[in-house]
């Protein structure tokens, strides 16, 4: 046998203090709030630091701030904006390593995704949007499109600093100035970026960083002083956030829960098919808004492929997410854990079949291994509910039709996954998706050029592209 | 042309059953199977593990030398290296297999008497295949009697490209035949026979994946990459597509291939790449010698470096390894 | 001798390509500006609502996969039969909106020339919202606008057949269905439209036109969970406040009333067409 030695990155790398404050208008500033709380590691849940959940004062605070700094922010020359944003893609691409490394200890995602995904996609998107920053008159808005004023951005834990960029980016290329909340369980790769402000010179105000739960949001999102709202989470969150806003004229955009069907015809190929499965459900934990949750399978070719898929499953390296040769890390809070634990127990007492591979379970933290369930009906909770997790549902389908009939079939719209060797097939089946993104003979690939976002329940509006810059313009 | 037994060789009645089996078979997505060779290249092997791994890489090495100044002297003082890798270090293994020209058969046979290396001949016109089928069996049976007991045929890519499938299968077939008693298995008498598919003349993973099915059901012992003369020669994703038609194989028929990826494989990280790759593709079972090689030259040294490196904690200098 | 006595007309609904009475068997009466009795106008109800939503939700995939071309054919064509009905649209706006024959025929070919306006982006929104995306890395990268679905309109109360128009003809251009809300106190001219629709090509359900109260029905299609989006052009705050809340619950695309009056005459842009627009990116490998 093989065995793969253990391959930790050092942790060396990275500088946690013991405790935060907020960043606003520059500075590192005491909370009204005396609310702390601790954030750990879901790997080996020790405690890494402690951040305040600010309140309506300090939010308050934090939107005044950006008011002010709007002023000046506003009337900055695009090609300057530009340059700092720019500075900031460098500083990250300099910093990648410790971003990555801080990422996998809060997040519990592997380094290998970290490092190979998260990091050089937050540089991107920086380096893309520094690059609209001058030429928004040529993006399809009018001669001379204007910012909006303040973003309060909520951003979720699954992919921390990846979220971030992808509200503060446009946001700052466009000409507003920004308050984020990061995730309560994920906040430190934000309140690093915050320090990169500083080493980037961003002028005070332009970005606020305030730490906190749904509480802190809500005060974000509903402060008169807030001009756009946008928001990644669950979808269950964004209705409260769409109501929140109605009789405003706070623009809103929304990228929600998912529940996506991965479609494998039975000329696909196979070996790439199982790829894009495993990617599909198991990259991050299964913990993606787009993740492939639900496998539509021709029944033709059912069998092989659940049989190369287990097969493929069993070489899944599930453990320390800081071991270079993970593949399946931390779940990333024990409330999660117990929402997966709870989902998965459905389906098995609703009459699916419960699978995993042999997977050593490390005796601290939160973790759940990679699961398959087969003989899922489409009206099991396991095929309809947004599990967020290592889990995947299998469905069978007979014709064509059958299957765009099954993947459509649910409120959500965010992605689906097409695998066939057949372009006509492909093409017929992308078109009568009802999804935002259509992975087909791939899946999970993001790109700063490409927009994103969901129909139906799925949310509204697009980050990325030319398409995300609408969502920070007055249009 | 003789009567074979192996596993789906049915399939090979017709030029149009064959191809409808060929062209049946699942296609190959590149920028996935890419993919998926880049995220099993960034496996981090490391202390214990990359210790075993350089051990079992020395053992599955083909040395190999095929140019057309291969003198008897160079041949000699090549299989003295692939018996003792490095002679200041008796733990080091030898390596599987020295690879020569056919009219070299006999001096490798000679200077690796009872040593347990084997000795392989390339045959069929290497490397271009460009000759008719007697000259190739002639040539095959010649290496086999000469003592080679390990024979690296190449496909006619002319005719595979053409779609002239049964043609590359009956050659293939009339090799085996010529490499001796027929059946294949490894503790049977008779040259294992090791079919090169030329893999980048064949340009596509479809063709790899088609020439590599093509080449087990007419009886290959081993399929391998490439003969080393070409550019491309072995690839990560071309390895592990072959890997996957073996493993498919496997479970198909119930028999067993061994994968040998040649030329271009150059360094200790590169020959870990492929051991990940087979560990992970075709399964810990094909990580033996006898199921899978190496093909290489410059190879061995790297690896001799690599293991005196993990066990004096200083980086090696060529100057303390021989150049044969 | 006698004047002769006009044969009226009667207004009805307009769902799914028919012309209903409302279910509940309610009407109420429409006056002119100046307050002179003009007809009985059906009250719709929240289960013609339901009705007009099953409707446009039927419609939606012959409407949204038919070819741009054909839906531009479409729209022309409803453009021609309102130009053939320039008399009786000039006379009900005339009366409606109390303005002069000539200005209320101006107002008619307003509406006309915009339908033709509109006609004509079917074809065009794609390759002007849409975009090819160089992303880094071996993959063909496109992102095409495609309709929302279906889409409750509430239509504004003033301007009568140019701002019908104006709501309904950038809703449909693009692919998806609707279900319009008339003027309640001028919705002569809706179910007039009405009958040129149903006489122009235009699938049954594409389109489906209910009189009564908005504050009544909107409320009931802000909050179906079949309807994808609400405009509510023509709704006072408080309702749009209430339709606002209600859509959320299946996060509608919400296009809010505008902050200052519309000028349904001037060149209305392309943000009604984008406002029912989803963005689909589709990826694929490109290789050998």
């Amino acid at each position: 046998m093989f065995e793969y030695a253990p391959a930790p990155e050092s942790r060396d790398i990275v500088d946690i203090k013991p405790s935060y404050g907020l960043f606003i208008n520059g500075e590192w500033v005491e909370p009204q709030s005396e609310e702390r709380h601790k954030t750990v590691n879901p790997a080996t849940e020790e405690v890494l630091s402690e951040i305040v959940w600010a309140g309506e004062a300090d939010v308050d605070r934090a939107v005044e701030a950006a008011r002010k700094a709007f002023a000046t922010w506003s009337a900055v020359p695009g090609s300057e904006r530009a340059k700092y944003i720019f500075r900031i893609a460098r500083i990250i691409q300099e910093r990648s390593r410790e971003l990555a490394v801080l990422e996998s200890l809060d997040n519990g995602k592997p380094i290998r995704e970290s490092r190979d995904v998260d990091l050089p996609l937050v540089a991107a998107h920086f380096f893309y949007y520094a690059g609209w920053a001058d030429k928004l008159s040529y993006a399809g808005f009018g001669p001379d499109p204007r910012p909006l004023g303040v973003a309060g951005q909520v951003i979720p834990w699954n992919f921390p600093l990846l979220m971030l960029a992808w509200k503060i980016a446009p946001a700052l290329a466009c000409g507003n100035t920004v308050v984020l909340k990061p995730a309560e369980t994920t906040p430190l790769t934000a309140l690093a970026f915050a320090e990169i402000c500083r080493q980037a010179d961003l002028p005070p105000g332009v970005v606020n960083i305030v730490t906190g739960a749904g509480e802190t949001g809500s005060a974000l999102v509903r402060h008169p002083g807030v001009d756009k709202v946008a928001f990644t989470g669950s979808t269950e969150v964004g209705r409260l956030i769409a109501r929140s806003v109605a009789g405003s004229r706070k623009k809103l955009t929304l990228e929600l829960g998912g529940k996506a069907a991965n479609i494998v015809f039975e000329d696909a190929a196979v070996d790439q098919a199982v790829e894009g499965i495993v990617n599909g459900i198991f990259f991050n934990q299964g913990h993606v808004c787009c993740a492939g949750s639900r496998l539509l399978v021709q029944e033709s070719v059912a069998e092989e492929v659940l049989d190369a898929l287990k097969r493929r499953l069993a070489t899944l390296r599930m453990g320390d997410p800081l071991d270079k040769n993970t593949d399946i890390g931390a779940i990333n809070s024990a409330a999660q854990l117990a929402k997966i634990r709870e989902l998965s127990e459905a389906g098995e007492s609703e009459g699916a079949e419960r699978w995993s591979p042999p997977c050593p379970i490390p005796d601290r933290g939160f973790w759940f291994p990679p699961t398959v369930f087969t003989g899922v009906a489409q009206s099991h909770r396991i095929a309809r509910e947004e599990i967020f997790g290592p889990v995947l549902s299998v469905l069978t389908f007979r014709t064509p039709a059958e299957a765009i009939e099954k993947a459509n079939n649910t409120p959500y719209g965010l992605s689906a996954g097409v695998w066939t060797e057949k372009g006509s097939l492909m093409l017929w089946a992308a078109s009568r998706l009802r999804a935002g993104v259509v992975w087909s003979n791939t899946f999970n690939r993001f790109d700063p050029a490409s927009p994103f976002g969901g129909f139906k329940e799925s949310g509204y509006g697009r980050e990325g592209g030319r398409h995300g810059l609408e969502a920070y313009l007055a249009v | 042309m003789p009567t074979l037994t192996t596993p789906l060789a049915e399939v090979a009645s017709s030029t149009s059953t064959l191809r409808a089996f060929l062209h049946g078979l699942p296609g190959v997505d590149r920028v996935g199977a890419d993919a998926r060779a880049a995220m099993l290249g960034t496996r981090s092997i490391k202390t214990t593990a990359k210790k075993q791994a350089i051990d079992l890489a020395i053992r599955m090495v083909d040395l190999t030398t095929l140019e057309g100044a291969d003198t008897p002297g160079k041949v000699r003082a090549m299989c003295a290296k692939a018996v003792r890798p490095d002679p200041t270090d008796a733990t080091v293994p030898p390596v599987a297999a020295v690879c020569v020209y056919p009219d070299l058969v006999p001096t490798a046979v000679q200077a690796l008497a009872g040593s347990g290396v084997k000795v392989a001949s390339v045959a069929t016109a290497f490397p271009s295949g460009r000759s008719s089928l007697e000259v190739k069996v002639a040539e095959t049976g010649l290496a086999v009697a000469a003592g080679a007991s390990e024979i690296d045929m190449v496909i006619d890519r002319g005719a595979f490209l053409a779609g002239d499938y049964l043609k590359v299968y009956e050659e293939i077939a009339a090799v085996k035949a010529a490499c001796g008693p027929a059946g294949g298995a490894h503790d049977e008498p008779g040259a294992h026979l090791k079919v090169i598919l030329e893999t980048g003349e064949l340009a596509t993973y479809d063709n790899v994946r088609r020439a590599s099915w093509l080449a087990m059901i007419a009886g290959a012992d081993f399929i391998k990459t490439s003969t080393g003369k070409v550019s491309p020669a072995a690839t990560l994703p071309v390895t592990l597509v072959m890997l996957e038609a073996v493993r498919d194989f496997l479970r198909t028929t119930g028999r067993k291939v061994g994968v040998k990826p040649a030329g271009g494989i150059r360094t200790t990280k590169d020959a870990i790449k492929y051991l990940v790759l087979v560990n992970e593709t075709a399964g810990p079972d094909w990580l033996d010698p006898d199921w899978f090689r190496l093909g290489a030259s410059s190879l061995l040294n790297d690896l001799l470096m690599q293991r005196q490196k993990m066990a004096t904690g200083r980086y090696a200098g060529p100057d303390y390894f021989t150049l044969d | 001798m006698s004047e002769r006595l006009a044969v009226r007309k009667t207004y009805k609904l307009f769902i799914g390509g028919a012309f209903p009475r409302s279910e509940s068997g309610r009407s109420y009466v429409v006056t002119s500006s100046k307050g002179d009795f003009l007809a009985n106008a059906s009250r719709a109800s929240r289960k013609d609502a339901r009705d007009a939503v099953s409707a446009a939700r039927k419609a939606f995939p012959g409407w949204s996969g038919a070819t741009a071309y054909n839906r531009g054919q479409v729209l022309y064509r409803v453009a021609e039969m309102l130009e053939g009905r320039r008399a009786q649209f000039a006379a009900e706006i005339a009366d409606a909106e109390g303005v002069g024959a000539r200005k209320a025929g101006e107002l008619v070919d307003a509406a006309v020339d915009r339908l033709v306006w509109y006609a004509g982006w079917s074809d065009k929104i794609g390759a002007v919202l849409g975009s090819a995306n160089p992303v880094a890395g071996p993959y063909f990268n496109l992102s095409s606008p495609e309709p929302t679905g279906v889409v409750a309109v509430v239509a504004p109360p003033l301007g009568s057949l140019a701002g019908l128009v104006g709501v309904i003809a950038p809703v449909i251009v693009t692919g998806n269905t609707c279900v319009v809300i008339a003027p309640e106190r001028a919705p002569l001219p809706s179910i007039t439209l009405a009958e040129v629709l149903a006489t122009s090509d235009v699938p049954g359900g594409v389109v489906n036109i209910l009189t009564g109260s908005a504050a009544e029905i909107a409320p009931w299609l802000a909050g179906h969970m079949d309807v994808n989006a609400v405009d509510l052009a023509g709704a006072d705050p408080d309702l749009a406040v209430t339709c606002e809340e209600l859509a959320a619950e299946n996060l509608k695309r919400v296009v809010r009333p505008p902050a200052a009056p519309v000028d349904w005459l001037a060149d209305p842009g392309t943000d009604r067409m984008t406002a029912f627009l989803e963005t689909k990116t589709v990826w694929h490998p490109i290789g050998t």
